[in-house]
């Protein structure tokens, strides 16, 4: 979908979104608002060398999220996603 | 998740531009193979840095991980971590992140790793996680680099490759090849991925990792050789290598 | 306290120069983006002004550059923190693109290929303060800074600074665009650290 190749993916915004998110955000699955795929959210197309964090759609390119720091907020905007559906059960793994 | 202090206790080369750091972090609650960390520099004047590391250690349980840092050559903070990091020196670090890019030990179908350059470090703490679990689920690594100074952890995967069969490399070699290479240099194509990979009826569950562009590539090889999608695991660096 | 004369730097070199609050100078000139570069071929670009309703003016590339252009040098901020000094462009005054409009409306939202949008203050972008810009450094404005062309509005945050930007739409009132309604400032100026909405 794109060519210029300047974007990470859902992977890179887990730490960051981790500020929000008790559960793990990058094995959560999301349904894009404008296209209706359904994506794990790592899989997402990402874009944080701007004022903000920007998600796109892999397949499509609409945003499904932004986020941006600001002194005292979180801002976030999950208007391009229908749903997101973090994962209750999965539990982090002890080390050994 | 809350930034915590980690001190570095070793430092090792892996090639000319990039170097293993060890670290000891406070109240490390332990990982999964393929979690990253981000890292956070502070300059006196205040100003501030941050990039995403992917853990290159195995879990354990004496609270150090291990990272690999490639030096980048416009790169603001590779050049610090490489070059100027002493043992002693303090970081602060978050982690460990990611659910999804992650191989956990009770996995037991055939894996099929791909790596682009510096990709190799998560897919390493996959491999040495196997090792000290003492799993016997198939492993398969496909490893791309520029030329045979550039490979990480050559000694450990050749050993591997040597005296464990389940972990099988191939190398392919973008830019300057060994002397008797039977192929000449080139980015992973049909060919390599055909005589390179798991065949794609036995359902691998496969992991790639390296730059965008390397990750696209190699994920539509893997598509077109059969692998369902949702069987194709991906982490992105970015087009320069570096994850900010 | 004394009232400050924005931009005024006196005789200073620019490594002397104030910054604005907040900022690092930098001498590299960093790509920021919220999305893929669009590629616009030069026979498909247009730049439009509409009120909303109407389009009142339209150029394609041929008739906008045969506009008269300007090269002007400023310096730069971003509220990421980076400022860069002496950045050499040329362009076509938004005074020139303006000049047949008649309108009693006072703001723009202006619109970029992809999805990206920023509004402005119509007072903000006449009386040489404003430039659509296809040139960097003499050479033609790449495409991940923002080429075919970009809006240069150097008296604010870069962000107001539309890469890619393909028109505005005049409007009665202020709106937020892409990075306003999210947590930015309205406005954006750089000396007054104007960074965020909800400071």
């Amino acid at each position: 979908m794109s060519t210029s190749m300047n974007y990470l993916d859902g992977n890179a915004a887990a730490g960051e979104l981790s500020r929000i998110f008790a559960m793990d955000i990058t094995s959560a699955e999301g349904q894009c608002a404008n296209c209706g795929s359904k994506r794990r959210f790592a899989e997402a197309h990402l874009y944080m060398q701007c004022p903000g964090l920007v998600a796109r759609c892999a397949l499509c390119g609409h945003v499904v999220l932004r986020c941006v720091n600001t002194q005292q907020h979180i801002f976030l905007d999950l208007r391009g996603m229908t749903y997101l559906a973090l994962n209750t059960t999965q539990q982090q793994e002890a080390s050994s | 998740m809350t930034w915590r202090s980690a001190r570095v206790t070793g430092l090792h080369d892996e090639t000319a531009n990039a170097r293993t750091i060890t670290l000891a972090v406070r109240d490390w609650p332990g990982h999964i193979a393929g979690q990253h960390v981000d890292l956070r520099l502070t300059a006196p004047d205040g100003y501030s840095a941050v990039r995403s590391y992917s853990i290159a250690s195995a879990p354990n349980s004496d609270g150090r991980i291990e990272i690999t840092v490639e030096r980048l050559a416009n790169g603001e903070v590779s050049p610090y971590l490489t070059k100027e990091l002493i043992v002693g020196d303090e970081l602060e670090l978050r982690g460990p992140v990611g659910g999804w890019f992650v191989w956990r030990r009770d996995q037991t179908e055939p894996i099929q790793l791909v790596a682009g350059g510096s990709g190799i470090v998560p897919l390493m703490a996959m491999i040495r996680s196997r090792a000290s679990a003492g799993s016997s689920a198939p492993f398969r690594l496909l490893y791309s680099v520029r030329e045979p100074g550039a490979v990480f952890y050559q000694d450990e995967l050749q050993a591997l490759s040597d005296q464990d069969h389940s972990v099988i490399v191939t190398y392919a070699y973008t830019r300057v090849t060994p002397k008797d290479s039977p192929r000449p240099p080139g980015r992973i194509d049909a060919m390599l991925i055909a005589t390179g990979t798991w065949p794609s009826n036995l359902a691998a569950t496969s992991y790639v990792c390296g730059p965008t562009s390397f990750v696209e590539n190699a994920t539509d090889l893997l598509i077109a050789a059969g692998y369902g999608r949702e069987n194709i695991r991906t982490e992105r660096f970015g087009a320069t290598g570096e994850r900010k | 306290m004394a009232i400050i004369s924005r931009g005024f730097a006196g005789r200073r070199s620019a490594a002397e120069a104030k910054l604005p609050p907040g900022q690092y100078l930098t001498t590299d000139f960093p790509v920021l983006s919220a999305g893929p570069t669009p590629h616009i071929s030069l026979d498909r670009w247009e730049f439009t002004i509409d009120d909303g309703s109407n389009v009142l003016k339209r150029w394609d590339w041929k008739s906008f550059r045969q506009l008269p252009t300007e090269t002007i040098t400023v310096d730069i901020h971003c509220v990421t923190r980076w400022s860069k000094f002496g950045t050499s462009w040329e362009g076509v005054s938004l005074d020139v693109l303006l000049a047949d409009v008649k309108t009693d409306l006072s703001y723009a939202m202006f619109r970029s290929y992809g999805d990206y949008t920023t509004n402005l203050p119509l007072k903000d972008v006449v009386n040489k303060q404003a430039w659509i810009a296809f040139k960097f450094d003499g050479a033609d404005l790449a495409p991940e800074h923002g080429g075919p062309a970009r809006l240069l509005v150097p008296h604010l945050y870069f962000w107001k600074s539309a890469k890619w930007v393909k028109g505005l739409t005049l409007m009665p009132h202020d709106k937020p665009g892409f990075w306003e309604n999210l947590g930015y400032h309205i406005y954006g100026d750089p000396w007054l650290e104007q960074r965020y909405s909800d400071q």
